[in-house]
Parts: structure tokens; sequence; C-alpha cells
């Protein structure tokens, strides 16, 4: 039955917005008395941390679109003149540029964790596909504003971008030349990644908001990978975990204003001042860092079709781990097995970040393969078959139980039917 | 690694709080991020001003000699109109004439002109009602019953000083900075 919202809210014109609409109730509700699992460690800050990195590259991106012209003859210039003469324009460019850095190693990190202490597993293989959604828009929204300014690299890097598409059969040059809009990326290619590269963001915030609605149906997973059994296990969002998140982004927006500041440059390339030229390759074509690991992929098979298909596939596997994982233990934690491969498939992936920055001679070409094999074992061969074969650790009764006898605190422990917090 | 919160954590309230160091807490707190998202505002807000390139077309040169008595012409100057009209001896003599009591915003012609150069009035060609760019610099334009300018859009009129006659615009029209380099050259902005 349709009704008024019942406000606690004393104040009487929150209360009369909040009793015909819930807002305030709704925030209160998920945002500072939401039970969230005691034992978090800081590497829960990565989604918020996120969150925000996703605000303020939305922010800035407004602000830069104001002052660029997606026209193959004026995009260069245009940026140039967003560097020298709009107030703070360096800023802006510095801040969004770096920031698209920021946001992917956050969000890697945010993804590691939740492979390590199985984030995915049931229930919340939802929230986890969502989340892999994210990273896919996330990477063509990197892609296509790397072309933006102009450069060498944003032209040769969206010619060779878009020419993964010509490995698929019959259909290949068809794509390719749809997605140009020409017969080479040109002026049309640029105003529609432009286009794109304006609405993508708001999609990815829309899956994020996707995101945490399914996150605050089942609840944060916690370092310990067991379920919330009592109020005795949580605190209140807020202040708890909005304070140590605020601790994380205080370190955070240290980091980003380095490399704005200090380093605006560290992760572009030289090629990339030089305006765009349709009829010569720079000597070295090389992806942002935080695709290389896919380049390398790409490189390591053979086979174009095959390359593409792995490159892609190495991101899709994601979707089904959930699936593929047959452990009923969630955090590594308890896997003294998986915990050691997790780390082979980080060292996996940071190799394969080196190999896809090299160029695919001697040694690189069979590292790239291991790694490149080692990826796809992790995955499709050892995560089901290590789940069932492995003997995981006694997991704790409860999280607080743990909690509270390193803490050295006097309560009894094993007491999940006596809630400790007063109604 | 995990939080090592004391037993007494969640339940709301907890022993020996110091009601004023929190309240300090939370002012310094709010006042740090109020700073924060300030600083981060600024750069934001500050890039929509006019730009360094912006600004550097802010001045514009115009030679006066091939401008004939009674005609003025116009000139773009931070892309607005400037109008430079050259007065002829009658409508000099008009504009100083006039009594200030009988003008909507009264103001001597001599405060509107350059000292030893009264046949030269340089205004904003832009009607200070709703901004609209009034006739008046040919002598074929409608000049209205002041000799000056008229505007097509609400019927304002402006006499040879470029000042308000007949509303319903509020004001003269603006005189933009500028100065004689020579008797034939003018440096707007």
């Amino acid at each position: 039955m349709a009704g008024l919202n019942k406000s606690d809210f004393k104040n009487p014109v929150v209360n009369w917005i909040d009793t015909r609409l819930p807002l305030f109730t709704l925030m209160n509700k998920e945002y500072a008395v939401f039970p969230t699992p005691r034992n978090f460690n800081y590497l829960w800050n990565f989604g918020a941390l996120a969150s925000v990195a996703l605000v303020l590259m939305i922010v800035t991106g407004i602000f830069l679109a104001m002052n660029y012209t997606p026209d193959g003859s004026m995009a260069f210039d245009s940026v140039e003149r967003i560097m020298r003469d709009v107030n703070y324009g360096w800023l802006l460019r510095y801040a969004h540029a770096n920031g698209a850095s920021m946001f992917f190693l956050v969000v890697y990190v945010h993804i590691f964790r939740g492979l390590y202490y199985g984030s995915y597993k049931t229930p919340r293989e939802l929230l986890w596909m969502l989340g892999v959604v994210i990273l896919l828009l996330m990477m063509a929204t990197a892609f296509m504003g790397y072309v933006l300014p102009w450069g060498q690299m944003s032209f040769w890097g969206a010619t060779v971008i878009t020419n993964l598409f010509s490995a698929f059969p019959v259909v290949g040059n068809a794509i390719v030349t749809w997605l140009w809009g020409g017969f080479a990326v040109g002026d049309p290619t640029l105003h529609r990644f432009f286009s794109l590269h304006y609405l993508l963001p708001f999609v990815i915030f829309a899956v994020v908001f996707l995101h945490v609605i399914a996150l605050h149906i089942t609840g944060s997973n916690n370092p310990l990978g067991i379920d919330v059994k009592s109020p005795q296990d949580t605190l209140p969002f807020h202040p708890y975990y909005t304070i140590k998140d605020s601790v994380g982004l205080c370190v955070f927006f240290l980091v980003w204003s380095f490399f704005i500041f200090f380093e605006p440059n560290f992760f572009a390339n030289p090629d990339n001042y030089i305006p765009a030229n349709p009829l010569q390759t720079p000597s070295e074509i090389v992806p942002e860092w935080y695709l290389l690991p896919f380049y390398a992929i790409l490189r390591s098979v053979p086979n174009k079709l095959g390359g593409v298909l792995m490159m892609f596939g190495s991101i899709l596997v994601l979707f089904v781990i959930p699936w593929l994982d047959t452990s009923p233990v969630r955090s590594a934690k308890f896997r003294p097995i998986w915990r050691a491969l997790f780390w082979v498939l980080v060292a996996s992936t940071i190799a394969l970040g080196f190999v896809g920055a090299h160029r695919p001679e001697g040694w690189w070409v069979v590292l790239g393969r291991v790694a490149t094999t080692y990826y796809f074992l992790h995955f499709l061969v050892l995560m089901p078959i290590v789940g069932k074969l492995e003997r995981p650790l006694p997991l704790p009764e409860s999280i607080s139980r743990p909690v509270i006898s390193r803490g050295g605190g006097p309560l009894p422990g094993g007491a999940p039917a006596k809630p400790m917090e007063k109604p | 690694m995990s939080a090592t919160a004391p037993a007494d954590h969640g339940s709301g309230h907890p022993h020996g709080v110091d009601e004023g160091k929190r309240d300090f807490l939370k002012l310094v707190t709010g006042a740090a991020a109020a700073i924060g998202v300030g600083a981060i505002a600024w750069p934001l807000i500050d890039s929509m001003n006019p730009s360094a390139d912006v600004l550097a077309l802010s001045s514009v040169e115009v030679d006066l000699t091939p401008i004939p008595a009674g005609q003025g012409i116009t000139v773009a100057w931070r892309g607005k109109p400037v109008f430079v009209r050259h007065r002829t001896e009658k409508e000099i003599k008009e504009a100083e004439d006039v009594k200030l009591s009988a003008l909507i915003e009264p103001q001597a012609d001599a405060d509107r002109v350059k000292p030893g150069h009264a046949q030269w009035i340089v205004v904003i060609g832009i009607c200070t009602h709703l901004g609209c760019i009034p006739l008046g610099n040919k002598p074929t334009d409608p000049r209205g019953d002041w000799g000056g300018w008229f505007c097509p859009c609400h019927g304002s009129q402006y006499d040879t000083s470029g000042r308000v006659r007949h509303g319903p615009a509020p004001l003269n029209l603006y005189l933009p900075p500028y100065a004689f380099e020579s008797d034939t050259k003018i440096k707007i902005g």
C-alpha cells in the first residue's frame, strides 16, 4: 500500500520533505547507521576512493570540455590553449590526465582485493559482474579520452585499437570503417569519440549506482570472508568508516597531487605532444600503463584473431569466476594454496604489464606467453580444481570473536545471541 | 590489519567523552574540508573567466582619417561594437548647449569627449536598455529627434553625445577606455 514515510527527523522542514520523499531516511539508513563489518582493513577504502575519482574526473572533464574543440584541425591547438591561456587550464588537464591513472590504480587494487577475499562469491555474484561492466566501460572511456588531444599517440593508438576489430572474419573491415566514419582515423572519428567520451562516464556513474545498491543488499564482504552473524560483528558506517575512508582519501589526494604538481607527465608519452600525422607512425606505440597487461596478451598470441579473442577473453573470464571458483571459503586468508596462487596471478599480471611496455622480442615474448598462459590457467583450471582439492584452515566462529580476543577486551566471546548495542 | 576496537565502541555512549574537544575536532575537520572543497572549486570557476588569449584581444587601434564629418564607423572591441563618430560643428554645439536638467542621466558633453578632440565621440554601441545596436552612424540612418542614434528595438533615442534623451533606455551609452595616440589615431582598450 502506498503511504507517507514515517520520518524520525526533528527539523520540521526536513521532516516535511522526508515524509513525502524519504531521501533523508534513505541516506541515514544507507550511509549513517548502515551496519558494516567491524574488521575492515584499509583495502576496503578503495571502492570509496574510486567513486571520488569518478566524480572528480567528471567535474574536471566538464570544465575541460568547455575549452576543447573536437575537430581534427583544431583539437591539438585547443589543448595547448587550455595549457597556456585558460585560467588554471594546466591544472584541470593535469588533474584529468593523471586522474585516469589514479582511477585505474585504485580500481585495480579494488579488484584484486575482491579476488583475494573472495568478494565475488555468492551472494555477491551480480555485484561483482556489475564491477566488471564498470571496468570495461572505464577502459573504453579512457581509450577514447586518450585520443582527444590528437597527438601522435592519440592518433596511432586509435588506429591500432580500432583495427583490432578487423581481426573478425568477413565483417571485420566493415566494422572498422563504421567505427572510423571514413577510410582512416580522422575528423569523424574524433567527433564521435568526444561525444562518447562525454557520455560514458555518466553511464559508469549509473552502473556504479547499481553496484552500490547491490552492495547494500548483500552487505560488504570482510577480510575474514565469513558472514555477519550478529550486531556485535558490525559498526555503523558513520562515523567509523566515513572517518576511515577520509584518512585513505587524504593519502589518495596526496599521491594524486604529487603527480599533478611534480610529475605531471610521468604517465604521458612525449610523442603525444607532436600533432597527429596520418602519414607517419611513431617508432614505438605503447598504450597507457593501465592497458599494458591486456596489450601484452594481445601480442603474446601469434594469431591475429586469436590475440584479439584472448585479450577480450582475459576480461570476460572475470564475469564467470563466481561459478568457476568451487571453494565455499571466501577469504584467501584461510586457503593456503589459493593464497600462494593469488600472488602468482598478481606477479603474472605485473609481468604482463612490463611485457606490454617492451618490444615483443627475445625473452619478452617468452615471458609474455608464460604469463598469459598462467593468467588463463589460474581462472579456468586452477580455480575449479584447487577449490575442490584444497583443505582450508578452520574458520573463526564470528567476526567479533577474533577481533576481541586480539584486542584483549574482557568481553565474553562467542555470544552472538547477545547484542552489544542498546536498542 | 583488522580493527581492534575497544569493547565499548558502538555502544553510543562511551565513558569519559570530552565534549569540548569533540566539538573542536568537528569544527576543525569541517573547516579543513570546506577549505579543501573551496581550493578545488576555485580553479574550476576561474577557468570560465576570460582566458589569456581573450584578454590579449582587448585593445584595438583605429585610424580616424577616413571618417568624414557627420558620419561614424563601427569597430569591434572585445567582441562589442564601438561607435567612432566625427561630429559636425552644429552637432558639437547642440551637444554642449543642452541644459543638464533636461537629461535623463545628466552628464556634460565635455565629460564625454577628450579635451581638444570635441569632434570625436567614441561610445560603446550597445543600447543601455536591452543590448541592441542603435542606428545612426550613416547620415541615411534614422537618428531620432536629437540627431544622435536611434535604437530600432524599443525606440530609445540618443543625442550627438550618446546621451539618452528618450526612453526606455535608462542610461547614456557607455564610454570605452581610449586615448588619442595622435590627432588621427585612437587606441581603444
